[in-house]
C-alpha cells in the first residue's frame, strides 16, 4: 500500500498500515493446489462444496424414490433411508451452504470488494481449505465403514444417535463427529481471516458504511459462525466422550434392546440446548450472505440504488444478534417451562421485524427501477418470493400452540426447505450467474440459464408447497414408510408420488447448470471486465479474471458507496466506487455539451 | 472523505472516539492484524469454555446423586494433615505468576531487548510446563483414588467426566501455549524478530508484536483457569 503515499498525505495521518505480504508462486502446484491466493482458494472451496452438494442431492432423490414409490426400489431399506435423511441434512446445511457462502463467495469477494490484495493471513486461509477438504473426506468415509453412515438425523440427538439399533451407531456417527470437529477448526481459520480483512484491511476511502451489502452479510455471518460453532464443538466432544469413554454427559439410564445401559444421569436436553444454540444461528449464517448478495444483484440489475442502505445494514446486525436468543423454539415439544416457551416465541417473532424491513427494502429497490430480467435477476426475484413464503410459514411454527400439532410433520420440512434451503440456493445460483464472468472472463449461456431458473423455481414450489398440506394431514417426517397408519389418508400417497416426480425433474435440470458451467468456460461469450455495469470494486480490476494481487499496480481509492446506479447527468448511468470526483464532473460536462438535458 | 484514522493524535476519546474508529476507512482498530485476529479468536474460544462451564453447571444441578465435596477430593495430606486445595492453590499461583513473566517479556520485546525477552519467554514456558506437570500429577492421584470418566467412589458419575474433560481441554490449551512459547523463544534468540525474517511456514515477517499476540493468548488461558478454579474447585 506504499504506492498511495501521496494521497495519504491529505489524511491527518496514514499511520503505519500493514503491508500485504504476498507469496508469488511459480509452479503449477503452488498456483493452483497449495495456493495462498484467496481467489483460487475460493474456487477450491466452491468446487468441493458443489461436489459434496451433488452427493446430498442424490441422497434426496433416493429418499423421494422411497416416499413416492414405497417398496419399488429394494436397495432402499429403512436403515439406509435414515442414513440418507441424516447425511442429506448435514451436508446441505454445513458442508454445502456454509462452506460455499463463506469459504467460496467470502474468499472470492471480500478482498476484491474491500479493495485489498488478498486476505490478511493467506497461509491460514490455505490451511482452512485443506481442513475443509479433509472434513469432507472423513464425512464421505462414513458411507463405507461397517454399519454405514449415521442415521440419527442431522440433529444427532442423543441418546439414540449413539445407542445400538440406530444405523451407524458404531462407526458412522463417530466419523460424523470427527468430521465436524475438523470442519470447525478449518472454518475458524478462514473465519478469522474474513473478519480481520473486513475490519482492518479495506481500501482507502472504504468506510464500513460504504461496503457493499454482500460483504456485510458475509461478515456478520462469519462473526455468528465463530460464536455459534463452539457450542456444536462442545456438544460433539461431550457426545464422543459418552460414546468412547463411557461418560454420561447426555446419556440417561435406560434400557436399550432389552439391556440396561452403562450410562446414568446424563441430560439429553443439554445436548439439544447446545445443538440449537449452534443450530439456530446456523440458519442465519446461511441466510445473511444470501440477503447481502441479493441486495447487490437487485440494485445492479434494476439500475437503482438499494433502498434504505443503512436500515439494511442494521437489519443484518440485529438479525445476527437476535438469532442467538431464539434457539429453544426448536424445542417446544422437548419439554420446557411454559414461560420459556413464551419468551422464545416472542424473541422469534421479533426477528420478523428486521427481516420484514429487508423484504420491503428489496421490493422498494425494484419499484420504478429499470429492471433487466437477466438470469441473476430472475434468481434474485425468485429468492424474494420464496423467502417470503418460507418466512410466513415460520410465523406458524414460531408460536408454541400452533407449533405443537405441527411439530415433526411435513409442514416443518416444507417450511425450512423454503426458507433456508431453496431460498439460499436460489441466491447461490444467482450469485454464480452474476460473478461467473468475473471469475472466468466469459458469460454463462442465457437460454440455458433461463431454462435452469424456471424449472428450478417452479419445481421447488411443486416439491415443497404440497408438503405443507401433508403436514396439516399429520404426516410425520423422517419416516421410511407409513404402513397401516389409519389417520393418514390414501390421497397422501398420490401427493407424495407427485412430489417425487417433481423432485427428480428439478434434480435432472441441475445437470443443465453444470453443463453450462463447463461449456461456457470454454465456449461462452467473452464478458469484458464489467458486463453488468456494476459499481463495486471487483468489476473495476485491471484484468479479468483478476490476477494474483487483484488490482495491478495501484490499489483502488474509494469515493462513494456501492449503489450509485441510474445517476442523472452521468455519461454512463452508474458511478463506480473508485471513480474520482474530477472524472465524474468531466463526464457530466460532456453530457451537457452533447445537448442532453437531465432533470 | 476526510475520515480521521484510528489512533491519530487528534482523534477523539470515549464514545465519540468509538464512533470515529468504526466510521474510519481502511481499519477499525489501531492494532496490527495479528493482534486483531487473536482477539477475535479469543472471543470464539471464550464461547467454547462458556459452553463447557454452562454444561457442567446444568449437569451438576440436574443430577440426583450427591456431588463430591471438592475441598475433600482435592486435598493433599502433608505431614499427616489434610490440607484442602493445596495443590490447586500452588498450580494457580504458578499459572498467575507466568502471566507476570509473560507481561514482562512483552515489555522487553517492545524495547527490543533480545536477551531479556528470550529469558522471560523461556521462564513463562517453564512455569506453564510445571503447571501441566502438576495437573498430570493431580490426575494420577485422582485416578489412583478411583475417579474415572464413568464414575467415582463419592457420588455423581458426571464429576469425573466433567473434571477430566474441562481440565483436559484447558491443559491442552496450556500445552499448545508452551509449545508456541518455545518456538517464539527460538525466534527471539536467533534474532528473527530483529531482522524481520519471514516465518518458516507462513512467510510472515517477524516482528516483536508477535510476542504480544502470543501474550494475549497466554493471559487468556490464565484467565480461563481462574473461572475453572472458581466454578469447579470452590463451588
Amino acid at each position: 500500500m506504499a504506492e498511495h503515499g501521496q494521497e495519504s498525505a491529505s489524511y491527518a495521518a496514514a499511520g503505519d498500515l500493514e503491508e500485504m505480504e504476498l507469496v508469488h508462486p511459480r509452479t503449477f502446484i503452488g498456483k493452483y493446489i497449495w495456493s495462498q491466493d484467496a481467489k483460487v482458494i475460493a474456487i477450491q472451496y466452491g468446487l468441493t462444496a458443489m461436489a459434496i452438494g451433488l452427493v446430498a442431492l442424490v441422497l434426496s432423490i433416493l429418499m423421494r424414490l422411497q416416499l413416492g414409490f414405497p417398496g419399488v426400489f429394494s436397495l432402499i431399506d429403512p436403515s439406509s433411508y435414515l442414513q440418507y435423511v441424516s447425511m442429506h441434512g448435514m451436508i446441505m446445511v454445513v458442508y454445502l451452504l456454509t462452506a460455499l457462502f463463506l469459504g467460496g463467495f467470502g474468499n472470492y469477494l471480500i478482498p476484491l470488494m474491500c479493495g485489498t490484495r488478498d486476505m490478511a493471513f493467506p497461509y491460514l486461509n490455505m490451511l482452512s481449505f485443506w481442513f475443509y477438504l479433509v472434513s469432507v473426506l472423513i464425512l464421505v468415509a462414513g458411507f463405507f465403514v461397517p454399519g454405514g453412515a449415521t442415521g440419527a438425523g442431522w440433529t444427532l440427538y442423543p441418546p439414540q444417535a449413539i445407542s445400538p439399533g440406530t444405523p451407524g451407531a458404531d462407526g458412522g456417527v463417530l466419523l460424523m463427529f470427527v468430521s465436524l470437529i475438523v470442519f470447525i477448526a478449518g472454518f475458524t481459520m478462514g473465519g478469522l481471516n474474513y473478519i480481520v480483512t473486513v475490519l482492518q484491511a479495506r481500501a482507502q476511502g472504504m468506510t464500513l458504511m460504504r461496503l457493499p451489502l454482500t460483504i456485510w452479510g458475509i461478515f456478520m455471518a462469519t462473526v455468528m459462525a465463530l460464536l455459534a460453532f463452539p457450542a456444536l464443538l462442545v456438544a460433539v466432544l461431550m457426545m464422543m466422550c459418552d460414546m468412547l469413554l463411557g461418560t454420561s454427559f447426555f446419556m440417561p439410564e435406560m434400557l436399550t434392546l432389552g439391556e440396561q445401559s452403562a450410562h446414568e444421569g446424563g441430560s439429553p436436553l443439554l445436548f439439544q440446548h447446545l445443538f440449537w444454540f449452534f443450530g439456530h444461528p446456523e440458519v442465519y449464517i446461511v441466510a445473511l450472505p444470501a440477503f447481502g448478495i441479493v441486495s447487490d444483484i437487485l440494485a445492479t440489475h434494476a439500475r437503482k440504488n438499494i433502498f434504505g442502505y443503512r436500515m439494511m445494514v442494521w437489519a443484518i446486525i440485529i438479525i445476527g444478534v437476535l438469532s442467538f436468543v431464539v434457539w429453544a423454539h426448536h424445542m417446544f415439544v422437548s419439554g420446557m417451562n411454559p414461560y420459556f416457551g413464551f419468551l422464545f416465541a416472542t424473541t422469534t417473532l421479533i426477528i420478523a421485524v428486521p427481516t420484514a424491513i429487508k423484504v420491503y427494502n428489496w421490493v422498494l429497490t425494484l419499484w420504478k427501477g429499470n429492471i433487466h430480467l437477466t438470469v441473476p435477476m430472475l434468481f434474485a426475484i425468485g429468492f424474494i418470493f420464496t423467502f417470503v413464503n418460507g418466512g410466513l410459514s415460520g410465523l406458524f411454527l414460531g408460536n408454541v400452540t400452533v407449533d405443537v400439532p405441527l411439530a415433526d410433520t411435513y409442514f416443518v420440512v416444507g417450511h425450512f426447505h423454503m426458507v433456508m434451503a431453496v431460498a439460499p440456493v436460489l441466491v447461490v445460483f444467482g450469485a454464480i450467474y452474476h460473478w461467473y464472468p468475473k471469475i472466468t472472463g466469459r458469460m454463462l449461456d442465457d437460454t440455458l440459464g433461463k431454462i435452469h431458473f424456471w424449472v428450478t423455481f417452479l419445481g421447488a414450489y411443486a416439491i415443497f408447497y404440497p408438503m405443507h398440506f401433508l403436514g396439516f394431514a399429520g404426516v410425520p417426517r423422517r419416516y421410511y414408510a407409513y404402513g397401516e397408519t389409519g389417520y393418514i389418508a390414501d390421497s397422501v400417497q398420490a401427493l407424495n408420488a407427485f412430489i417425487s416426480v417433481a423432485a427428480i425433474i428439478v434434480a435432472l435440470t441441475q445437470l443443465i447448470f453444470f453443463f453450462n458451467l463447463v461449456w461456457s468456460y470454454y465456449r461462452g461469450r467473452e464478458s469484458g471486465p464489467n458486463p453488468w455495469q456494476a459499481t463495486t470494486l471487483e468489476w473495476q480490476t485491471a484484468h479479468t479474471p483478476p490476477r494474483h494481487g487483484n488490482f495491478g499496480e495501484r490499489l483502488p481509492v474509494v469515493y462513494r458507496w456501492a449503489y450509485d446506479y441510474g445517476v442523472p447527468g452521468a455519461k454512463q448511468d452508474y458511478l463506480p466506487q473508485n471513480m474520482p470526483p474530477e472524472e465524474v464532473e468531466a463526464a457530466s460536462d460532456d453530457a451537457e455539451a452533447d445537448g442532453e438535458v437531465r432533470p | 472523505m476526510v475520515n480521521p484514522s484510528p489512533g491519530d493524535p487528534g482523534s477523539p476519546h470515549g464514545m465519540k472516539g468509538l464512533v470515529t474508529d468504526w466510521s474510519a476507512d481502511r481499519r477499525v482498530f489501531d492494532v496490527p492484524w495479528g493482534k486483531a485476529m487473536m482477539w477475535i479468536f479469543i472471543l470464539s474460544d471464550v464461547f467454547i469454555f462458556a459452553c463447557f462451564l454452562v454444561g457442567y453447571m446444568v449437569l451438576r444441578m440436574s443430577t440426583v446423586e450427591p456431588w463430591p465435596d471438592a475441598s475433600e477430593v482435592f486435598a493433599l495430606t502433608v505431614g499427616g494433615q489434610s490440607i484442602p486445595l493445596l495443590l490447586i492453590a500452588i498450580m494457580t499461583f504458578i499459572l498467575i505468576s507466568s502471566s507476570g513473566t509473560m507481561a514482562l517479556a512483552v515489555k522487553y520485546g517492545y524495547e527490543k531487548d533480545r536477551r531479556k525477552t528470550a529469558v522471560l519467554l523461556l521462564l513463562t514456558a517453564l512455569l506453564g510446563a510445571t503447571f501441566v506437570g502438576m495437573q498430570a500429577f493431580e490426575w494420577t492421584v485422582l485416578i489412583g483414588e478411583g475417579v474415572r470418566p464413568w464414575g467415582n467412589p463419592w457420588g455423581a458419575a458426571q464429576f469425573g467426566a466433567v473434571f477430566f474433560l474441562i481440565t483436559g481441554f484447558h491443559g491442552t490449551h496450556v500445552t499448545f501455549g508452551v509449545i508456541f512459547l518455545i518456538i517464539m523463544t527460538a525466534k527471539v534468540l536467533r534474532g528473527s524478530l530483529d531482522d524481520q525474517r519471514p516465518g518458516f511456514l507462513t512467510g510472515r515477517k517477524g516482528r516483536y508484536e508477535m510476542v504480544e499476540t502470543l501474550g494475549l493468548y497466554w493471559h487468556f488461558v490464565d484467565l480461563v483457569w481462574v473461572f475453572i478454579f472458581a466454578f469447579f474447585y470452590l463451588w
